[in-house]
């Protein structure tokens, strides 16, 4: 003992001191764990963590508005917002390009199913004006076409717009439909915009640009064979309304200037009507400036829309409102999945609490056989469980027969137990009553039977000793199973979808509606998001009340 | 409490046998007088009959007590069938077996047999009054699952008990939604004598693996699990397009699949979390049990976000086919909700592990892996087992993911019974019900058989 004090640390057999020694082991003792549990957590936070965090992203995630209509969206942010005037000419000239590109690529149709979810019309509003828009650019187009007949031909656009200098504004564009069709748009385009065309032209090189990409990659043409689409031709109508682009025409003199001075020289020819007019008369709602204002308020990336939606609430021009009367559904329906989902975790206290005392207290050979009556519904499938209230339920069910049969009921007026609130509550009290049987018994099976005869020999009567010795030490497993039966109600579908009909239902049949039928996905990624923090602080509690680890399956 | 408990004697006749008897018999007789609209004379006859019963039944006193309740039994149902057919049959037996077993429960004085002799005649009352609570709650639990399998047995297509059915008349019943079950795919014979063969033969070659047990009961196992196999894959062998078989053989590849990810992720994280120095073990357990608290509805919305871009990427990317993609997806998603299960079954049995016992193995010169399987895992085997079965039953009974995530190719046995219960409905879904509840109950038994096994190996309980 004395000896290794003398010589300095204590030292292992290989000679490294101790010390450094067993953090050494305790190190890879640590490394064998994780080892051993990291592929698992890469499976769970690949195949289930990371699918929530989409989910979340989805409920605040708005980019389709911005993507679909990037330079509407960046002009309207000059525009008085709830100012009860449609925006100006500038707006719409934008707004005709960015839509003209996304009918092309059949976005427009979404984009209005997504605006529609805030404004009714929206959508048929979309998808109407995307039909008529090669009429707008026909306008100018035909009279372009008659003032010199080049403007027809695609070698007469590729020599004039085809250049040096312009790759910025290529790889901006490339980026525009990228973002538009999800990706898929990179390749040789086989066109460079010339720089002097960007500075002469600016609208008509980016609309040919636009086209050029589409044209090279979607439709796999040679853009120097191919005559530009329509909007290219609007655009030029939009540039040569410009006094400055005029004036600095008549200076130009590279390919295709002759031309361009032959359309300023024949102005006249053009339509005179402004773009606003133009999509006014496709559509007068265009003009509406409560139509502009959900442009406007959707347009961020990100959105508090959905949340806002989520809980009876409108992100408008004047900022946040409540929904009309007659829209408001989810926080109703917030309070009744909490409110059955309560009546139902009341009911599974009340129905298990006898049968858990009871299993507790047999011996354990009879409290075996009688837990299988527990566990046999637990271990059915609960689609047959559901299918089996549905027998029950029903008007023609077991039960209305049965009491007609008896003279209780009159056959005419059967008992309506199926397709409301009833019917959930009785098909999920059965469904989830395991689910708090089994927390309770395993907490009153370690509650020692000598404390009840202890209390009654000291005098307490039945319900005392029951009340102020036993009751209390079953708590948590009254907790337990509360918190287990209530977390797991709240989020069931199936059953309340079979024998709910429209009052019994709960919040997740709107998730399931939202997804699968009315397609509004964001709402119902903001649903799921607050019922997954309610879930969340719930799950909290319960490791706070029993810890995580003790949770126990089958007894 | 069983030296407290004294066989107590009769308790008086006329002052309390039979006036409580009198009481059940006039409920029965109000219900059945209010058959035939007269609730009043019925309340009266009945009390009259419970009361004549007491007294009868307290006189025959050589006869042995459950002669009794079957001797009353016999003469209410032959009375009932006089009366009222067979509607009167059934009623007339459950009456008959209620009031005998009452009156002679009542009249032995056994019902004081499970409690204290100082309670009173309250406690006596409310011990019995919650025994029959308890009772009724077992019968909520079990009974609604009884008229399913009845029904399932219908003629007809209708969801609701025909009046054939109800008088037990053969023509009232027929195999024909069992038979519409399991129409389509190939003969389970087919398959039988393959799944023997290939059994047998693996079970020998495992026979001549290093340090293997050799016996012949190990081949026997084997073919009969092989046979099980051989009758199933016979069966679903080709199937397509057929209503009840394509969801079953969808379902039937989804499972197993699912389970063995989560089966040998599962154990061997479950391990790895049971070693005494986990850094951040909490979160980390808290991530893995994530899929069991999360209702399924969200996490259906979040794999339904995130598997369909995925689906996309993997078949553009990979060059995957379209139909493995879906399988794939699905197959993925309940693997994870599987987990949980795995993890918390596995982690109970190692709570129980002896380590000293891993480390006397690697005392005698084995290696880790050697160390696994010949000494951890047989012993912790019935944790394994149960865990799988539980991830198992998971997919098996999932709806709500594989609606979002997969597609029509995809559709399993939960998935059509749920469209059936939405849209049309054909008692079909019930002998689908039956045979699943057939499914539960032998997989409940092996479960509760593997528990008490590892309790026994563990050496937790005695029995």
């Amino acid at each position: 003992m004395s000896d290794s004090t003398d010589t300095g640390p204590v030292l292992a057999a290989d000679g490294s001191p101790l010390k450094q020694s067993l953090a050494r082991a305790l190190r890879r003792e640590k490394m064998r764990a994780l080892a051993l549990i990291a592929p698992l957590l890469f499976f769970v936070v690949l195949t289930f963590i990371i699918p929530i965090l989409s989910m979340l992203f989805r409920s605040v995630e708005n980019q389709i508005v911005s993507d679909t209509m990037p330079g509407t969206v960046a002009a309207i942010q000059d525009w008085d917002t709830g100012g009860g005037e449609a925006p100006d000419e500038l707006v719409f000239q934008h707004l005709f390009i960015d839509l003209f590109n996304a009918s092309e690529a059949k976005e427009h149709t979404k984009l209005g199913t997504r605006l529609n979810y805030e404004q009714t019309g929206l959508s048929s509003l979309f998808r109407t004006s995307g039909r008529r828009l090669d009429d707008i650019g026909e306008t100018f187009q035909d009279p372009l076409e008659e003032i010199d007949p080049a403007f027809e031909e695609a070698d007469f656009w590729y020599s004039m717009m085809n250049g040096e200098g312009g790759e910025g504004l290529l790889e901006e564009r490339r980026d525009m439909w990228n973002a538009q069709v999800g990706g898929g748009m990179d390749g040789d385009v086989g066109f460079v915009p010339s720089q002097s065309m960007i500075d002469l032209l600016p609208w008509t090189t980016t609309a040919y640009t636009d086209w050029a990409i589409w044209a090279a990659i979607e439709d796999e043409d040679v853009v120097a064979e191919e005559e530009p689409w329509e909007a290219v031709y609007g655009a030029l109508g939009i540039d040569l309304r410009n006094p400055e682009t005029v004036a600095a025409i008549a200076d130009y003199d590279g390919p295709g200037a002759e031309q361009l001075q032959a359309a300023v020289a024949n102005m006249d020819q053009l339509p005179q009507t402004s773009f606003r007019e133009a999509f006014a008369e496709m559509d007068e709602d265009w003009l509406d400036p409560e139509v502009w204002d959900t442009i406007a308020v959707y347009s961020p990336r990100f959105t508090s829309g959905y949340f806002l939606t989520a809980v009876d609430m409108k992100l408008s021009a004047e900022g946040v409102t409540a929904q009309p009367e007659d829209r408001q559904l989810y926080i109703k329906l917030f309070n009744r999945t909490l409110f059955m989902s309560l009546v139902i975790t009341g009911s599974c206290i009340l129905l298990g609490y006898p049968v858990a005392w009871l299993l507790a207290n047999l011996p354990l050979r009879t409290a075996n056989v009688l837990m299988i009556l527990v566990l046999l519904p637990f271990w059915t499938s609960l689609l047959v469980r559901t299918s089996a209230w549905k027998v029950l339920l029903q008007q023609q069910g077991v039960i209305n027969e049965i009491l007609v049969w008896l003279g209780f009921v009159d056959d005419a007026n059967r008992l309506i137990l199926m397709n409301n609130q009833t019917g959930t509550i009785i098909a999920m009290t059965h469904i989830l009553l395991p689910f708090m049987i089994l927390p309770l018994y395993s907490v009153m099976k370690t509650i020692d039977p000598s404390y009840l005869r202890a209390a009654k020999s000291l005098g307490a009567t039945n319900i005392v000793a029951f009340w102020r010795v036993y009751f209390p030490q079953s708590v948590p497993g009254i907790g337990a199973g509360s918190i287990l039966v209530f977390i797991l109600s709240i989020g069931y579908y199936i059953t309340p979808e079979i024998v709910g009909g429209t009052d019994g239902v709960f919040i997740s049949n709107r998730i399931a509606y939202h997804i699968s039928s009315s397609l509004n996905w964001g709402l119902a990624a903001a649903l799921g998001s607050i019922l997954l923090v309610v879930v969340l602080v719930l799950y909290w509690l319960y490791d706070r009340i029993v810890g995580i680890d003790n949770v126990k399956l089958g007894g | 409490m069983s030296a407290l408990t004294v066989n107590v004697g009769r308790p008086p006749l006329l002052t309390f046998t039979m006036p409580i008897v009198a009481v059940l018999g006039a409920c029965f007789g109000f219900v059945t007088g209010n058959i035939f609209g007269q609730p009043g004379l019925g309340f009266v006859i009945g009390a009259v009959i419970g009361a004549v019963l007491a007294g009868v039944l307290a006189q025959i006193v050589q006869v042995r007590l459950w002669r009794k309740v079957w001797g009353t039994t016999a003469i209410f149902a032959v009375s009932g069938l006089v009366f009222g057919g067979v509607g009167g049959l059934i009623g007339g037996a459950v009456m008959g077996l209620s009031m005998g077993w009452f009156a002679t429960w009542i009249g032995s004085g056994q019902y004081r047999a499970g409690v204290p002799i100082y309670y009173t005649a309250g406690q006596t009352l409310w011990h019995n009054v919650f025994l029959f609570i308890c009772a009724f709650v077992f019968f909520f639990l079990i009974a609604p699952l009884i008229p399913v399998m009845w029904l399932s047995f219908n003629a007809q297509n209708f969801f609701t008990f025909t009046p054939e059915m109800l008088a037990f008349r053969a023509e009232g019943y027929s195999l024909k939604h069992y038979r519409d079950f399991f129409s389509g795919g190939g003969h389970p014979l087919q398959g039988l004598l393959y799944g023997a063969v290939i059994g047998a033969v693996i079970g020998g070659l495992v026979q001549l693996l290093p340090n293997a047990e050799r016996s012949i009961r190990k081949i026997v196992v084997f073919a009969i699990i092989g046979t099980l196999i051989g009758v199933v894959v016979g069966k679903m062998w080709g199937v397509s397009g057929a209503e009840w078989m394509t969801p079953l053989k969808n379902s039937l590849i989804i499972a197993p699949f699912a389970t063995l990810i989560s089966v040998s992720l599962g154990t061997l994280a479950a391990i790895g979390l049971s070693q005494t120095h986990v850094p951040g073990r909490q979160a980390i357990m808290a991530i893995m049990i994530s899929p069991m608290i999360v209702p399924l509805i969200i996490s259906a919305t979040g794999m339904f976000f995130f598997y369909a871009p995925l689906g996309n990427w993997l078949q553009a990317n990979l060059g995957l086919n379209q139909n493995f993609v879906g399988y794939l997806k699905v197959i993925l998603a309940h693997a994870a909700l599987g987990v949980p299960f795995v993890i918390i079954t596995v982690t109970a049995t190692l709570v129980g592990f002896d380590q000293s016992l891993t480390r006397a193995a690697a005392n005698m010169g084995a290696n880790p892996v050697t160390t696994f399987f010949r000494v951890q895992m047989p012993l912790i085997l019935p944790g394994v087992i149960s865990g799988g079965l539980f991830a198992f039953i998971t997919s098996f009974d999932e709806v709500v993911v594989v609606l979002f995530v997969g597609s029509a190719q995809q559709q399993t046995l939960p998935w059509q019974m749920f469209t059936g219960l939405r849209e049309q409905i054909s008692p079909t879904i019930l002998a689908a019900a039956t045979i699943l509840v057939t499914i539960s109950i032998c997989l409940l038994t092996t479960v509760e058989l593997l528990r008490r096994r590892s309790e026994r190996l563990r050496g937790m309980s005695p029995g």
